[in-house]
Formats: C-alpha cells, sequence, structure tokens
C-alpha cells in the first residue's frame, strides 16, 4: 500500500466517523463542530485529487463562512433539544436499514467492478510548476462567463433575501434618526419671544 | 494508486449517511439543514473525483458553482430559520403547520 494511498483511507475514515457523529449527536453545536472536521478531511481527499483550488475554497468558503454561520444560528437560538429528539430511537432503525441498503445498492453500481482501475486508469500526475487556480481560471472566465455571472447574481439576491427575511422594525427602541437630527434648524428647537420688562 | 471507484465509494456512504441523518434527526431543522450539506459534499466529491480522471476541469467548475449555491442556500435557511424560531419560539419541524398541509 503507497503513502497516497494511506492518506486517502485515512481521510475518508475521518470523513465518516465525522458525518455518523453529526447525525447522532445530541447537541446541535456538536454537530456543527463534527461537520467542520468532515470538511476538512474532505478538502485532504481533494488535494489528492489533484483539486487543490476547490479543496482551499472549500475551508475558506464552508468552513470559514457557512458553517461559522451555522454556529452563529444555533448559538443565537434557544433550542428545547429533548423535544427535538423525541422520536430519535424510534426512526434509528429504519434511518440504519435506508442507509444500508442505499449505500449497498450505490457500491454495488461504483464499485471496483464498474470503475476500478482496469476501466479508468490513474491519470499522470501534473508536473510540479502546474496551478490548478491558472487552469480553473482559464475556462472561468471564457467558457463559463455566462454561468459565472448568474452565479453573482445568485449570491446578491441570497444577501437581500437574507437581510430582507431577518430586518424588522422595533418602535420600542430609543433610535434616533442621525438625518433628522443633523437637518435640525434653529427654528425647530428655540422660540425667540419679544416682551415688556417689569415694572417696579 | 487511488482507483476511481475508492472516491466514489467515499461519496456513496457519505451520501448514505445523510439520508439517514434526515429520517433520525426529521424534527430539527437545523440537523436537517447540516444534511443538506453533507449531501452536495458527497455529490462534490463525485465531481471532483471524475473531473480529476477524465482530466476534464469542467467538473471542478461544475463543483464551484456548487458551493456557490449551496452558500446562498444555507444564507437563505438559516434567515428562514431565524424568522421561524422568531414567531414561534421553536424550529420543530412539527410546529410548522400555519399551510395546513
Amino acid at each position: 500500500m503507497t503513502l497516497e494511498k494511506l492518506i486517502f483511507y485515512m481521510l475518508a475514515a475521518v470523513i465518516i466517523a465525522a458525518a455518523m457523529m453529526v447525525v447522532t449527536r445530541r447537541n446541535p453545536v456538536h454537530s456543527a463542530l463534527f461537520l467542520i472536521l468532515a470538511f476538512v478531511a474532505c478538502s485532504g481527499v481533494w488535494m489528492l485529487a489533484e483539486a487543490e483550488f476547490l479543496a482551499i475554497v472549500l475551508v475558506l468558503v464552508y468552513v470559514g463562512a457557512v458553517m461559522v454561520l451555522f454556529l452563529f444560528v444555533l448559538m443565537m437560538l434557544d433550542i428545547d433539544i429533548a423535544v427535538l429528539r423525541a422520536g430519535f430511537i424510534k426512526m434509528l432503525p429504519l434511518g440504519v436499514i435506508m442507509a444500508i441498503a442505499m449505500a449497498a445498492e450505490l457500491i454495488l453500481i461504483v464499485g471496483p467492478g464498474n470503475f476500478g482501475l482496469e476501466q479508468y486508469a490513474a491519470p499522470v500526475r501534473h508536473a510540479a510548476d502546474y496551478s490548478n487556480t491558472e487552469e480553473i481560471g482559464s475556462v472561468l472566465y471564457t467558457v463559463y462567463m455566462y454561468p459565472f455571472e448568474i452565479a453573482a447574481v445568485i449570491l446578491l439576491v441570497a444577501i437581500i433575501a437574507a437581510i430582507g427575511l431577518t430586518m424588522r422594525k422595533r418602535p420600542d427602541t430609543k433610535y434616533i434618526d442621525p438625518a433628522s437630527q443633523v437637518l435640525v434648524k434653529r427654528g425647530d428647537r428655540v422660540r425667540m419671544v419679544s416682551m415688556d420688562a417689569e415694572k417696579g | 494508486m487511488i482507483a476511481l471507484s475508492d472516491y466514489l465509494i467515499l461519496g456513496a456512504i457519505l451520501f448514505a449517511i445523510s439520508i439517514a441523518g434526515i429520517f433520525i434527526n426529521r424534527k430539527n431543522v437545523i440537523v436537517l439543514l447540516m444534511c443538506v450539506e453533507l449531501m452536495l459534499l458527497a455529490v462534490n466529491i463525485n465531481f471532483v473525483a471524475f473531473s480529476h480522471f477524465l482530466g476534464d476541469s469542467a467538473g471542478q467548475v461544475f463543483v464551484f458553482f456548487i458551493l456557490t449555491v449551496a452558500a446562498a442556500e444555507a444564507a437563505i435557511g438559516l434567515a428562514i430559520l431565524v424568522v421561524l424560531f422568531r414567531s414561534k419560539q421553536s424550529i420543530n419541524v412539527e410546529d410548522m403547520d400555519a399551510l395546513k398541509g
């Protein structure tokens, strides 16, 4: 067994163990942390498949942004875990049977018989000065320009939708509009009155 | 050498685990969202593996777009979750019955 294969199997074992923990942990915060572990191990697997750019993007975007957002929302909500776990044991056998049946079917199809090294020979490794980022960039900004722009619009829509959904007017706060403060005139605050001086 | 089937089997097992996760955590919306993220990860492993073995960078570009859409989906899903929690004080799927479906 080569070192490469050993690293792959170790990373795969970490991914599968972390995924098991994600779906079985009682506390959703632990689930989120194990999901982060799964993503980091998966980025190692992508490194082995020579997708270096995507491996780094997975850590930056998924671990750095999406999972932090998950943790942020989890900490903000006050969740009653006991109620959410009520049907856990009841559904566990069905879930396990479904998973085993599905995994067995998929492995029969994608196993070494159909997708082994005889059918798909391992590709030759690229040279040390090969840049995966350059290769992706050279097709992303030419062939896939239009989908790339659509992706940008999707992200813009997501930003606006997320802000629009969660923003709310709170009438009980003592917030003062700075614009109206700046625009205030002397006449709005001070009234000049002229009156006779008192006698005697 | 690592065979293509090794990557595909890893993706298949990960996908099956996340299906089981949706079954056994069917009341907790936030764990359901995490299971969906795991499924997308399983699919992305397959895309990256095929891209590597067929020598075609289209698969990696596709993963890039899946990551984009998944980030947007997670952001909107969590925003909906926050709004839901504000109105119902719960993230239990069984409390979401306003449409009487």
